[in-house]
């Protein structure tokens, strides 16, 4: 311990220059007049919204991806949030901090490139091919636009290497010194990369579940391994810090302990991280904005401002005599509210078929005063809160009275107006004809505790079955034609299948009703609700519903200009044009650098073609490459063309608009692919020294000119250049690329 | 140190591999261990007596054959009405009696079976099969439901087989069997004149025929072993031909494939000569004869169907020129299209027609208020466009003029023929797409202004070429904006008459919506060929209705705030479908599985995946195994790894697909849980008796076992019977009603 005393303190240093040297270019070239252009570039007038909402800590929803993502793209603010993001290619104005909110995802793009040299050195491929790689990274343009921009691919590629890379670290850890300081920071880096990456996009899970299998096919040799005990008397050891970094121990260390950990580092620690994202996410954006309608009543009564302003202070328990409007559930296709109108159903709709002529009932997506109703007690005639109130319970008989023209809600066999298959609901309206009214409700609290439930504020979700006909109420989801001003149409549904959220129903604004007189109880529905109750929903609760309403969120397919299908991405059959300046013909575009895309696709055919060949060889005994090179080009394969793999053939079955953007994550594990299938042929397919040299000088000629190719398309990706059309005629290569040139 | 990956896991012992043909398995050498296992068991009878136990086999099947037949014929003519579905199956039944064309989703060969055993019963395809409910009175219709019952009690005796020489184990065997002979589900859905009792039969027949020539694989080449597999083909064909699910099945045997052939290519006492004999035998018996059976069916199903029909417009002007009494047929019209011809344009998209105009402008406020263009499906003079050439307005069809073909590429204006307005866009934005431009009809007696220009140009051809009526696929791009003339398939409003819309698109991508053919072609200076010349070849027809199936498939998309089937609902039996009746005074015929089976089987499944692990990680330990637990774990993890493919196979896909579902999609994948149960449990029991073979009564655990589990299913089915053969009376909300007492939970309605 006092060991210092006894001996000097020496410092050895040992420094990678050539990894020195591969950050540095790589900063340069993603740093390289990081502010120009000073004005919004392609999706960033899409994410910069959240980032101003970030800053104004708005509560926001959006489908695209977790919230980390996000955050990282905000970490760089520090500005008000007051820009309006509405047009690609509007300049910034001053108090916009460009420069820091590019620096991260440049950061991360730049860290990329030395990620991917140490990535195939850890693969055990050479110091050589490693330079390939990373010399790659460094020239292929499409990953140099990306992460100059507020974007998040070059994030989320970031910590796909990162995942890659520490697994890999761990991975050779655990050869010689299992369970030692550098094996647990290596797991769990392992980990808390692919949590991180998953929560930037869920692309991040392609990845994630490559980690995942090459990991668990690791343990299950592990598993194999007879020299390992099982559960057995080493517990106690393994479990003592003592002796981890100890290599002696580690032959006693015991299997269970060794899944164990990989289990809590890769399943046990993601989840959580998740969680935490989402924790913090909620904790920043605490008021209420312009999302808040996608959401629950309860959601939006946790959020500052908003809901919670008018529904602060409601009574929490609806009684008899309670006036209430009450919101559905779904939500879909717009959220909206039991609504009634003096109007009534025409007696004879346009197909020839009949109606009650009874009063509408439709549902209303916006906040009015024909949306309140009033909670009546069938056997009493009057319409207020007796004192003490009489809380309304699961299974009780109602019915509702509509508060501006105290007719009650009604559902007889009659066609609904679109949906001929469900009955008609409607405010009755005694003609005095032959059709008595039908307007008893039975409450079921959908969420109940118990069956004894008290009917709640915001929290009972609850259907009204009806009592005569055993219909549900519910919203078709159908719009009214002009009779009916385009609200939505509200059915009894007969034959109802369990579940479903366009049944169920909630009350949002609450109050006890305490006029008598109907003017007065006009008046008194006019008039804002108050008194205070507090209700929190927990983080679970609100997680899991921004969950769910995240993953449910569906945008309606809208097509783009620059949308693409996955097969055009491996050939670069298509770009994007990111940017263009207002007035001269500089541009941005996300261009890969063909030489690159179309060898790294060459290189998975190769790769691909010769493992079958092995593999067939071997399964007849023939034995083309020693071990340790077999295992080396098995596992090389397995992280990269894998992680192509799993990056790209998922967008086969997502039926979403697609961009080229959504191919990078998986052209890094190409461009990973690419010098390990080089050193492989060198090494083992060329027979001679004559021939290695030969090859080496091809690969060199080749790399120069996807040097030469990077140099061309430099003024696309920087944007820096202003190019006339006749160079820009030159510079468009394939017919399919839509490279922008002004007319004058 | 172990492979990394790959190499390892394929060479591990998991090899369904030994076993012998047929019968004579269960008389095999006590070399075998998985029939080692089963000379131990307490049902093997003494060596003396094969021919008893030949017989008892025998007996067994048969009696496994006969209460599977009993049960399915049973009440089969009730209810005298149309149930379910078979309003839509028996329809296309009498579609091929009749020889009208229709449109179904699935390929034909199982409507063509139910058709033919209509037609030999005795059906002469005059009911209309209108809707669920409909009495059928004096037409027969026993022969349809009798012959999809007969194919459906079929599925007991085979799952009995396939387990039968998994398992090497009879009780096994029987417990499968008697799982799927009380399973109401099963029962219900083979009574009726549906596809499914069909498609089930196949795959379980392409199953059955797959382990069969496992079990053949050390005699290979000899007349079982061929038997068997052109078998397996054979069944793979019929079950495509029912259903694309068919395809799940041929995965399955796809992969046993691969994974056999790898085992050969491995073995090096093989030739490599050899191992290509096997390779091509199987290319042969499961490619080549699958694919010339389900094409054979498809040329049958077209030679059959020769007459116009309801299913015409979903077919291309080219394929409904074959049918008789369509208008197309036999009709004679100008081959390439000329300036001054006057046509109809057809989109290419399904059901979404003809390019139309009329007399009505767009409403104020939508774009600019001129005269409306729409797609119309039905044909009508206002479909009818005159094709001019640009920059003149003279009558190309004075006589004193040539003829001039128009060509790929050329630029032209297309006249409506009754208003005289030519096409027309602008930059407006479209009525229903915002994103796209308005087409409207412009001018006055065809003269306009240069909005009015569109090229035309064929889809893959060369600038230049001739465009061909019905046959060339073209394009329409309007020459200012550079945007191509489409149909968003989008209905308008009541101003547009309720007809789709059509935009002018800015994305040049090529969807079908914005490629267009020409139909009707009208032109006395041309002369007219017969369209027989333009019928389309075997092959395209093939692929052209290919195509079209797939997209009604996808096209089936349940709607919002619908209450639909999840595929999470299914192995739990959360909810059943209803066959017949719905108020207490009628018949009513429930489709739900028997709960108890169903919950039994749901049950196996997570306790097979929990008794397979801990015995693969034992013997990934090197555990050492006595003989017996050796054998019993082989069959388990080979036999029922095979089975739990099946399911997996069967099931887990339905979560990707976008399409409606129904609870009914679930029940071939039952079938192979079923079959999973009986492996299961007849392994465990065994296994518990092993362990407690120093107590007296161990050899009675298995017995009382199986015993129990066989008296409980079929007493549950004696409780849920009534949901199969029907049930009149309250429902069982009703505390009146005899079933109210089995509403076990509050989503089944019966």
């Amino acid at each position: 311990m006092w060991g210092f005393l006894k001996r000097p303190v020496v410092v050895t240093a040992d420094i990678n220059l050539s990894l020195v040297a591969l950050t540095g270019m790589g900063l340069l070239s993603r740093l390289w007049r990081l502010t120009y252009p000073r004005a919004v570039v392609f999706d960033e007038v899409y994410y910069g919204q959240y980032i101003s909402f970030y800053m104004k800590q708005i509560f926001f929803l959006d489908d695209s991806g977790p919230p980390f993502g996000h955050m990282v793209l905000a970490l760089g603010g520090g500005f008000d949030g007051n820009f309006l993001w509405n047009r690609i290619g509007a300049e910034y104005s001053s108090n916009v901090p460009v420069w820091s909110l590019r620096l991260l995802p440049a950061l991360a793009g730049a860290l990329s490139v030395p990620m991917a040299y140490q990535i195939v050195l850890e693969l055990h491929f050479s110091h050589c091919a490693a330079m390939g790689a990373a010399l790659l990274m460094l020239i292929e343009n499409a990953l140099i636009t990306q992460s100059r921009l507020m974007l998040l691919e070059s994030v989320l590629i970031f910590f796909n290497l990162l995942a890659v890379l520490s697994y890999l670290k761990f991975f050779n850890c655990q050869k010689h010194s299992p369970f030692s300081l550098s094996w647990w920071f290596w797991l769990t880096l392992t980990g808390v990369a692919c949590s991180c990456a998953v929560g930037i996009k869920y692309m991040g899970v392609f990845t994630y579940v490559l980690v995942l299998g090459v990991a668990a096919v690791h343990a299950w040799h592990l598993l194999g391994d007879q020299t390992l005990s099982n559960v057995g008397a080493d517990v106690q050891c393994c479990m003592r810090p003592a002796c981890m970094g100890q290599m002696q121990m580690s032959q006693g260390v015991c299997v269970f302990c060794h899944l164990l950990a990989r289990a809590v580092a890769l399943l046990v620690i993601p989840v959580v991280l998740y969680l935490l994202f989402f924790y913090v996410h909620l904790i920043l954006v605490f008021r209420s904005g312009p999302h808040d309608q996608i959401m629950s009543s309860a959601f939006q009564a946790s959020l500052e401002g908003g809901l919670a302003r008018i529904t602060q202070g409601q009574p929490l328990e609806v009684a008899f005599g309670s006036q209430v409007t009450l919101r559905n559930v779904f939500g879909k296709p717009v959220p909206c509210w039991l609504h009634s109108h003096q109007d009534t159903y025409p007696m004879i709709y346009e197909n020839g078929r009949g109606s009650s002529h009874q009063q509408q009932v439709t549902c209303y997506p916006f906040k009015d005063v024909n949306n309140w109703w009033i909670v009546k007690d069938p056997r009493r005639h009057q319409l207020v809160v007796s004192s003490p109130p009489r809380p309304v319970r699961h299974g009780d008989m109602v019915q509702l009275v509509h508060g501006m023209t105290t007719r009650s809600l009604n559902t007889h066999d009659v066609a609904a107006p679109l949906s001929p298959h469900s009955q008609e609901v409607s405010c009755y309206i005694d003609y005095n004809i032959s059709m008595p009214a039908q307007n008893l409700w039975r409450l079921e609290i959908v969420n109940r505790g118990s069956d004894t439930d008290v009917w709640k504020t915001i929290l009972s979700e609850v259907r009204f079955v009806h009592v005569n006909t055993s219909a549900v109420l519910k919203l078709s989801g159908a719009h009214l034609p002009d009779w009916g001003y385009r609200q939505l149409e509200i059915v009894g549904e007969k034959l109802s299948r369990g579940y479903h959220g366009s049944t169920v129903w909630n009350v949002e604004e609450h109050r006890y009703g305490a006029s008598q007189e109907q003017r007065e109880r006009e008046r008194e529905l006019h008039s804002p609700a108050q008194v205070d109750v507090s209700r929190n929903l927990s983080f679970m609760a609100r997680f899991s519903e921004l969950q769910w309403r995240m993953l449910a969120l569906r945008s309606d397919d809208s097509e783009h200009k620059y949308s693409s299908s996955p097969l055009e991405w491996v050939t670069l059959d298509t770009n994007i044009a990111y940017w263009l300046h207002p007035r001269t013909s500089a541009q941005i575009h996300l261009l890969g650098n063909i030489v690159i895309w179309v060898s790294g696709s060459l290189a998975l055919a190769i790769y691909a073609l010769l493992s079958l060949w092995y593999l067939l060889r071997r399964r007849r005994n023939v034995h083309d490459l020693p071990q340790d090179a077999w295992l080396r080009w098995v596992l090389a394969g397995a992280l990269c063309a894998g992680g192509w793999a799993v990056n790209y053939l998922p967008f086969f079955l997502m039926e979403k608009t697609l961009f080229l953007y959504h191919y990078l994550p998986a052209l890094t594990f190409q461009i990973l692919l690419l010098p390990v299938v080089l050193q492989h042929i060198s090494d083992h397919l060329c027979r001679s020294q004559l021939q290695r040299s030969i090859f080496s000088a091809l690969v060199v000629a080749w790399y120069s000119s996807a040097c030469h190719v990077s140099n061309t398309l430099r003024p696309l990706t920087y944007g820096d250049k202003s190019l006339s059309p006749h160079e820009l005629k030159a510079l468009r290569w394939k017919d399919s690329w839509d490279i922008l040139i002004r007319k004058h | 140190m172990p492979p990394a990956t790959g190499g390892g896991l394929a060479e591990s012992e998991l090899r369904p591999r030994r076993g012998r043909c047929g019968p004579q398995a269960a008389r095999a050498a006590g070399r075998d261990v998985a029939a080692e296992a089963v000379a131990r068991s307490p049902k093997r009878p003494a060596w003396g007596s094969r021919r008893f136990e030949a017989v008892g086999w025998w007996a067994l099947l048969a009696l496994v054959t006969l209460l599977s037949f009993a049960t399915r014929f049973h009440r089969l003519d009730e209810p005298p009405h149309i149930c379910w579905d078979e309003t839509h199956f028996g329809k296309m039944g009498s579609y091929y009696i009749n020889r009208t064309f229709f449109f179904d989703v699935h390929p034909p060969l199982g409507k063509m079976l139910i058709g033919l055993a209509g037609y030999l019963s005795g059906y002469d395809g005059t009911f209309l099969f209108q809707k669920p409910g409909d009495k059928y009175e004096h037409h027969s219709y026993m022969g349809m439901r009798g012959f999809c019952a007969f194919l459906g009690s079929w599925l007991v005796p085979f799952a009995y087989l396939t387990v039968l020489d998994l398992s090497k184990s009879l009780s096994a065997a029987l417990l499968t069997a008697a799982l799927l002979t009380f399973d109401t589900g099963c029962l219900t859905l083979s009574q009726y004149i549906l596809l499914d009792p069909i498609l089930m039969f196949f795959i379980m027949a392409a199953m059955l025929s797959m382990v069969k020539y496992n079990s053949c694989a050390d005699r290979p080449f000899s007349a079982p072993w061929w038997f068997w597999l052109s078998l397996t083909g054979v069944s793979l064909a019929g079950a495509l031909g029912v259903k694309f699910v068919g395809l799940f099945i041929i995965l399955q045997v796809g992969l046993n494939t691969i994974a056999d052939l790898w085992y050969l290519f491995g073995d090096l006492s093989l030739s490599l000569v050899t191992v290509g004999k096997h390779l091509t035998a199987r290319v042969l018996c499961l490619i080549v004869l699958p694919l010339a059976l389900y094409t054979a069916t498809f040329a049958v199903h077209f030679m059959v169907l020769s007459k116009s029909g309801p299913g015409d417009g979903f077919f291309s002007s080219a394929f409904q020129a074959r049918l008789s009494g369509n208008n197309l047929h036999n009709a004679s019209i100008p081959e390439h299209l000329a300036y001054g011809s006057v046509i109809t344009v057809k989109n290419l998209r399904m059901a979404i027609g003809y390019l139309h105009s009329h007399r009505h402008l767009y409403p104020e406020g939508i774009g600019a208020r001129q005269q409306q263009v729409t797609t119309y499906l039905h044909k009508d003079y206002n479909n009818l466009w005159i094709i001019k050439k640009h920059n003149t307005n003279s009558d190309p069809l004075d006589p004193s003029f040539p003829v001039e073909f128009v060509r790929h590429g050329d630029i032209i204006r297309l006249e409506h023929k009754e208003t005289s307005r030519n096409l027309h866009s602008h930059y407006h934005e479209a009525p229903m797409t915002r994103k796209h431009y308005q087409v409207t009809g412009y001018g006055i007696n065809g003269t306009g202004d240069s909005n009015d220009f569109w090229r035309i140009e064929v889809v893959n051809r060369k600038f230049g070429n001739r465009i061909k009526v019905l046959r060339s696929r073209i394009r329409f791009i309007h020459l200012v904006t550079g945007c191509v003339l489409g149909s968003s398939g989008k209905v308008l409003p009541k101003w547009g008459w309720e007809q789709l819309e059509v935009t002018c698109t800015p994305y040049l991508k090529e969807t079908l919506n914005s490629i267009w053919n020409v139909e009707d072609h009208i032109n006395p200076k041309l002369p007219n060929i017969s369209l027989d010349v333009l019928q389309p070849s075997f092959p395209e027809i093939l692929l052209e209705s290919h195509m079209v199936m797939i997209r009604g498939n996808s096209g089936l998309k349940p709607k919002d705030n619908e209450f639909t089937s999840k595929p999470w609902h299914w192995p739990i039996n959360y909810q059943g479908l209803r066959f017949s009746g719905v108020n207490d005074t009628d018949f009513r015929v429930y489709l739900l599985g028997n709960p108890v089976v169903w919950w039994l089987n749901l049950l196996s499944i997570a306790l097979y995946l929990l008794s397979g692990s801990i015995i693969a990680v034992a013997m990934q330990r090197g555990a050492r195994l006595p003989a017996e637990v050796a054998g019993l774990s082989q069959v388990l993890l080979r036999g029922g790894g095979q089975v739990l493919l099946g399911w997996t196979l069967h099931y887990f896909p339905f979560f990707l697909m976008g399409r409606v579902l129904y609870f009914h999609h679930y029940f071939p994948a039952m079938l192979f849980s079923s079959m999973l149960t009986g492996i299961l449990w007849d392994t465990l029991l065994r296994l518990c008796a092993w362990g407690l073979a120093s107590w007296p009564l161990a050899r009675g655990i298995h017995v009382a076992g199986i015993l129990s589990l066989l008296l409980g299913t079929a007493y549950s089915f004696y409780l849920f019977h009534p949901l199969a053969y029907g049930m009149v009376g309250p429902l069982a909300q009703d505390p009146q009603s005899p079933m109210a007492g089995l509403r076990w939970l509050d989503s089944w309605d019966f």
